[in-house]
């Protein structure tokens, strides 16, 4: 601990931020204020990648910090923003069971993800390789945030959240993927998330509400 | 540390002063900022010291059936309060007092005050005083755990469970280290703050509304100088726990052991500046954050609770 550089130790904080933000996400109960969480998930994923380039010298993750900042930051919350308001879900505060619970699987799932990333860290390289656990972290978190909710849009920012892990996770073991794969990933997420708008404008055509226990009905009464 | 001297003790000395003195002015300061926030015009910073020369002035009315527990409670309340300024480093970490009890200690001091103030309000019978008095206690059963946790993250990083030795751990060290687990204790402490000084979201310190109340219900019954005691110790429990806040996250400023008087000038220095950002911060948190449900507050402080547990477990992770 004594020995690392300054800015590995911020980007260090910066993974605790992460977490702190998936962990807020979890409890956050309104659609607008999760939606503006995860446009500081993805500042928070930028600032780092930023940090890591700087630090390893790598042109390559500059360009992937720049894509994440366009995709992730600006293009994306923008149109999920404007589903929002389409939608007229701004307002919307969606019940949720037991927080306590809740919060008490996600730190258990905390727990399970620095145990199963010890290993695989030791045998990483470069300077970030304990940040591992809390890249899985969030990950499973956003897991668990996806399975906890039971509106459509919510689920949305929680796979775009599970995306924020895998991304950092990326960053912290391998310096990042190819560049191919990253550009394939951002388009793949872009077009996923057209898709989900139309789907949220049928599901709430066919059911009244984005509510998903209802498409569990298959009976029409 | 080194032999106790005498200068020691009149450190110690002044050091309570300062805080008995200091927290009203700091109440007063949050308070300013809050009408301001509020486009309210703000009542003067001294406001808290009118309130109470005008309390000490008038004669305490005790309800019939007030046995001595009634009248007792408020200087015991008073009391507790300054032995945890006692021992919390606001400006020197030269505190005698400090070496008998550390902060788990601290925790059961401010434990104490909490239970002699839930028995006197349920002495006299009324019912919003033990309606109050439960609420006050099924609060300080959430937030103690969470309170514990965060200084047990603070303790584990820095390796000592006195505050100053904290204190000094960190100014003696000689370059910056950032601890990412505080950061998660530092957010736990924030809502145990809140929790514990009957502030929002938990409960509002301005409220008429006795059916929401949690702190001021319990003070219903009391008058003059008792109400007088009961609020001075209101705003120096405000006071210390901003100063334990900035003794386990920010402590630059503090002067350490064998410090001369410049440096001691420059700690209160500091000490007010530090406060003065705090109410700011604390009063515009208030401003932005909507009273919760009674019913909401487990979950709120569980929140507090997991985020201190999550600072332990990333402590373990990236700091070992």
């Amino acid at each position: 601990m004594a020995h690392l550089s300054l800015a590995t130790q911020v980007i260090q904080m910066l993974a605790g931020a992460l977490l702190l933000i998936s962990f807020a996400m979890l409890a956050e109960r309104r659609s607008r204020r999760l939606l503006i969480l995860l446009v500081w998930q993805g500042a928070v994923l930028v600032a780092s990648t930023l940090l890591v380039a700087s630090t390893a010298h790598l042109t390559h993750l500059f360009y992937s910090a720049a894509l994440t900042l366009v995709l992730k930051v600006c293009v994306l919350p923008w149109i999920l923003f404007r589903l929002m308001r389409k939608l007229g879900i701004e307002r919307d505060n969606e019940p949720l069971v037991n927080l306590p619970t809740l919060m008490l699987v996600g730190l258990a799932l905390v727990i399970f993800a620095f145990g199963l990333a010890q290993p695989v860290s030791a045998l990483a390289t470069t300077v970030l390789r304990d940040t591992l656990g809390i890249a899985l972290a969030v990950i499973l978190l956003s897991f668990l945030m996806i399975l906890a909710r039971r509106k459509a849009f919510t689920q949305v920012i929680g796979f775009l959240s599970l995306e924020n892990g895998l991304f950092f996770a990326a960053t912290s073991t391998t310096y990042g993927m190819p560049m191919v794969v990253e550009l394939g990933m951002a388009l793949d997420l872009l077009v996923a998330v057209f898709i989900f708008g139309i789907f949220f404008f049928h599901i709430r055509e066919q059911f009244d509400s984005l509510d998903l226990d209802q498409l569990e009905s298959l009976k029409e009464d | 540390m080194g032999p106790v001297s005498a200068t020691a003790y009149a450190w110690q000395l002044g050091e309570c002063l300062l805080a008995i003195a200091l927290a009203p002015l700091f109440a007063g300061w949050v308070g300013q900022c809050r009408a301001w926030l509020q486009n309210r015009s703000a009542p003067p910073l001294w406001q808290p010291y009118r309130v109470l020369r005008k309390l000490f002035h008038k004669d305490a009315a005790l309800a019939t059936h007030a046995s001595w527990l009634f009248r007792l409670a408020p200087y015991a309340v008073f009391a507790t309060m300054v032995v945890a300024a006692a021992i919390v480093p606001s400006v020197t970490t030269e505190l005698p007092l400090a070496r008998v009890a550390d902060a788990i200690a601290l925790v059961g001091v401010f434990a104490t005050g909490r239970v002699f103030m839930s028995l006197a309000a349920m002495d006299v019978g009324t019912a919003f005083g033990s309606m109050g008095a439960r609420r006050e206690m099924m609060i300080g059963f959430l937030t103690e755990p969470a309170l514990l946790m965060v200084l047990f993250s603070a303790f584990l990083a820095f390796g000592s469970t006195a505050l100053p030795r904290v204190v000094e751990v960190v100014l003696r060290q000689p370059h910056i280290m950032l601890h990412p687990s505080l950061f998660f204790a530092a957010v736990a402490f924030v809502m145990v703050l809140l929790a514990e000084n009957a502030r929002l979201p938990v409960d509002n310190p301005t409220t008429h509304l006795e059916l929401t109340m949690i702190h001021e219900s319990m003070t219903l019954e009391y008058s003059g100088r008792h109400l007088a005691l009961i609020e001075w110790a209101a705003w120096l429990k405000l006071f210390n726990y901003a100063c334990i806040g900035f003794t386990l996250f920010m402590p630059w400023g503090i002067a350490l052991h064998g410090a001369g008087p410049g440096l001691l000038a420059l700690a209160i220095g500091a000490l007010a500046a530090k406060l003065a950002v705090a109410g700011a911060a604390l009063a515009l948190l208030e401003s932005v954050t909507a009273k919760l449900r009674l019913f909401r507050a487990p979950e709120f402080l569980t929140m507090a609770f997991l985020l201190a547990v999550l600072g332990l477990l990333v402590h373990l992770l990236l700091e070992v």
